[in-house]
């Protein structure tokens, strides 16, 4: 069992909690995941790990509240414990040798950039950080962002805080005058393939962190395979993190919807359970 | 034996064959010739005492005869179930010169249900000897492995990745081929011979194999199984609507998709193409047949050639699956959305035989035609995974990235062993067990002379 010991609220639909898993805390690494099940009779969900303390022995995970089975996880509190999580999953993000980084962080998926940007930081790269939000009470982790990048960017779509629009534009405005190692982009699949095409252009080399649906996690199902540079890959083993030039976006977007209509019905009895 | 008819059992996940009654078993044993050279016990990778056994069920001692199958299987009831005996013990079986061999399977499966329904006391664990070994996967390699060893008074841990112990007994062989309850049965009995079982441990990545020997584990058994789904190449394949039969099958036996409550969802399809001819492949179409679809089961070669056990395929009839042979899939056709709605296929004949010794199969001209389908299952086999072999530096692998061992299951790291699909590639339950049997013997051999 693998007790929750600390949950907090970040907006209104984004949970932080801190679990107890010495063993995956031991090896994790920035980029990398864990699956879990919030309880018996659950589905597993792969969720990228946050943040990790070796030392408590306690791994990190942020995740919105959009399923069943994340709904499901929401409603645990502090002290619970979850039957099933293992990890740490996926191969680490690269960023040794990395001199300049633009980290760009879509939604939730900020929560996943985040340790990205820090390692960055730890490893002395300059790290210039790009966040992008629907609306201003969506917007999380500014503080935490601020404090490991040496400049920073935020953006709205409705305009209601920072600037008004999406990543690309700032980003776009950066890379017309300076030049970057590398550009992360993790957040919804459409923003990284807009973050893909923005970089194409200058040629700056570009990571997206997929999240496709797994089962299993450590590569017996094939259930996440996309298709990189025309080549058919599991994210489970070869991942998440791929060339984002080279990622077939469009199919990735399809296959992330083949359960949505089981996806919506299942919301739909889990909110209907709750009320 | 007795059967669920077809018309029922292709709506229900419940176990199609029924077993022997008390009486049916003891007549059924009773046939037994008793010849002396017992051609049915080298026919056994595991080498099951049968006519002994077979003897005992006779005079109706059928604890007695339970323990004699225990002695070399640890896992009767499994083995009763899914071994494939028309190409062991039963092939040798001098009854089946003429006529029916002996119903070995259906025997040891009998004898292993009646033990478990008289709730026989567990048997009491062996004293330990108070040296650890580490087994990695909890399929039928690992569990006969660990079973071997814990009764020669090892201290064994199992290390699974998934949630629940089995392997592919869980996630991979339908409910109705083998009940989940059973396997669950046969890993309690393990337990209550000390094997200490560990879930949701990813060996090379929550622990590798150097931190397992850091941990005081002195040898280490590797069952990692069969490793990552092969497809084909062809264009469409990542279409929604497509699947590994690993992934389909995982979600309705492991996740239980196929439950009305379920929290895993399961792709339900009203026309299900099922691309390949092994156990794996009937597995699926009967499983999608019994989600409520029409199922097409498409093999390049014919009949003669299919890999599956023959009972499988005509289950799979009896049941409504249709087959294609000859016939070889060239694409999956998609709609403006990416949904399959089809497959593109080609049909073929059998030319000369190609390395493995099966008539290859030729495109015929112009024999294109498209088979109307919103799911296409592929169900072709599998490569190694490449995690172990990634994070344990000195482990070698074979030219496809499998384990490679000697013939004492040893790998290139020293008190190392591998075996089952890991080592060899698809395979079955029970080749899988026999090399995890002979496995734990060479770890026995190995740390007594240390």
């Amino acid at each position: 069992m693998f007790r929750i010991v600390k949950k907090q609220k970040l907006n209104e639909t984004v949970i932080r909690m801190e679990i107890e898993a010495p063993y995956v805390a031991r090896k994790a690494e920035a980029g990398q995941f864990v699956i879990l099940r919030a309880d018996e009779r659950g589905e597993r969900i792969p969720l990228t790990i946050a943040g990790y303390d070796r030392e408590r022995g306690t791994i990190e995970i942020v995740f919105q509240t959009v399923g069943a089975a994340t709904l499901c996880l929401g409603a645990r509190e502090e002290g619970e414990s979850i039957p099933d999580l293992a990890g740490p999953l996926g191969m680490p993000t690269a960023l040794d040798g990395l001199k300049k980084v633009a980290v760009v962080g879509g939604g939730v998926g900020c929560a996943i950039a985040l340790p990205v940007a820090r390692k960055l930081g730890r490893l002395g790269a300059e790290v210039v950080s790009i966040v992008g939000f629907r609306s201003r009470p969506l917007v999380i982790l500014e503080e935490e962002f601020r404090a490991c990048s040496d400049r920073f960017f935020l953006t709205t779509d409705d305009g209601s805080y920072g600037e008004r629009g999406n990543v690309c534009a700032p980003l776009g405005r950066l890379l017309q005058e300076e030049t970057f190692d590398e550009v992360i982009a993790i957040g919804p699949l459409v923003m990284m393939k807009f973050v893909a095409a923005a970089t194409e252009p200058y040629g700056v080399k570009t990571v997206a962190s997929m999240n496709p649906i797994m089962i299993d996690g450590t590569g017996m199902c094939g259930c996440c395979r996309l298709s990189v540079g025309g080549e058919t890959k599991f994210a489970c083993v070869d991942g998440p993190d791929f060339d984002a030039h080279l990622i077939d976006f469009d199919e990735a977007i399809r296959r992330s919807r083949i359960y949505s209509e089981f996806e919506r019905r299942k919301r739909e009895e889990h909110c209907n359970l709750l009320r | 034996m007795p059967m669920q008819p077809p018309e029922a059992r292709c709506r229900n996940f419940t176990e199609v064959a029924l077993g022997y009654s008390r009486e049916q078993a003891v007549s059924e044993a009773e046939r037994c010739l008793h010849c002396n050279a017992r051609p049915c016990t080298g026919g056994c990778p595991v080498g099951v005492a049968i006519p002994d056994f077979i003897a005992l069920v006779a005079e109706e001692k059928f604890e007695e005869a339970y323990e004699v199958i225990t002695r070399a299987s640890l896992l009767p009831a499994v083995c009763g179930r899914v071994c494939p005996q028309e190409n062991q013990c039963e092939k040798f079986c001098v009854r089946g010169k003429k006529g029916e061999p002996v119903g070995i399977g259906r025997l040891e499966r009998f004898v292993a249900d009646l033990h478990a329904q008289n709730g026989a006391p567990q048997a009491v664990p062996p004293a330990k000897n108070g040296r650890r070994v580490a087994v990695v996967g909890s399929g039928p390699a690992g569990l006969a492995c660990a079973g071997e060893l814990a009764r020669s008074g090892y201290d064994v841990t199992v290390f699974e990745a998934l949630h629940v112990a089995g392997g592919v007994l869980v996630y991979g062989i339908p409910g109705f081929r083998l009940p989940k309850e059973i396997v669950a049965r046969e890993v309690a009995r393990l337990e209550a011979l000390g094997v200490r079982i560990v879930t949701n441990a990813v060996i090379g990545k929550t622990f590798t194999v150097a931190d397992l020997k850091a941990e005081g584990f002195e040898a280490v058994f590797l069952g990692t199984g069969a490793g990552l789904p092969n497809f084909m190449g062809i264009e469409g394949e990542n279409a929604k609507g497509v699947f590994s039969a690993n992934e389909y099958l995982t979600r309705v036996n492991l996740m239980k998709a196929y439950e009305t409550d379920s929290e895993t969802p399961v792709f339900r399809a009203k026309r299900v193409a099922v691309v390949g001819g092994g156990n794996v492949a009937m597995d699926a179409a009967r499983t999608a047949r019994r989600l409520g679809a029409e199922v097409t089961v498409v093999y390049r070669r014919s009949r003669e050639e299919l890999p599956a056990r023959k009972e499988e395929t005509e289950h799979a009839e009896e049941e409504g699956v249709v087959f294609r042979m000859l016939t070889s899939p060239k694409a999956v056709l998609t709609d403006g959305e990416g949904n399959a709605v089809g497959l593109r296929c080609v049909e073929t004949e059998l030319g000369a035989p190609d390395a493995s010794g099966r008539r290859r199969p030729v495109e015929r001209a112009d024999s294109e035609f498209t088979l109307d389908a919103d799911c296409v299952i592929m169900a072709l086999g599998t490569s190694p995974n490449p995690l172990l072999k990634r994070s344990t530096e000195g482990l070698a692998t074979g030219k496809r990235g499998e384990i490679l061992t000697d013939e004492k299951g040893q790998t290139s790291l020293p008190g190392v062993f591998a075996g089952g699909d890991a080592v060899t590639g698809s395979a079955t339950v029970i080749l899988a067990m026999g090399a995890g049997k002979r496995a734990a013997a060479s770890i026995d051999e190995y740390l007594k002379t240390r």
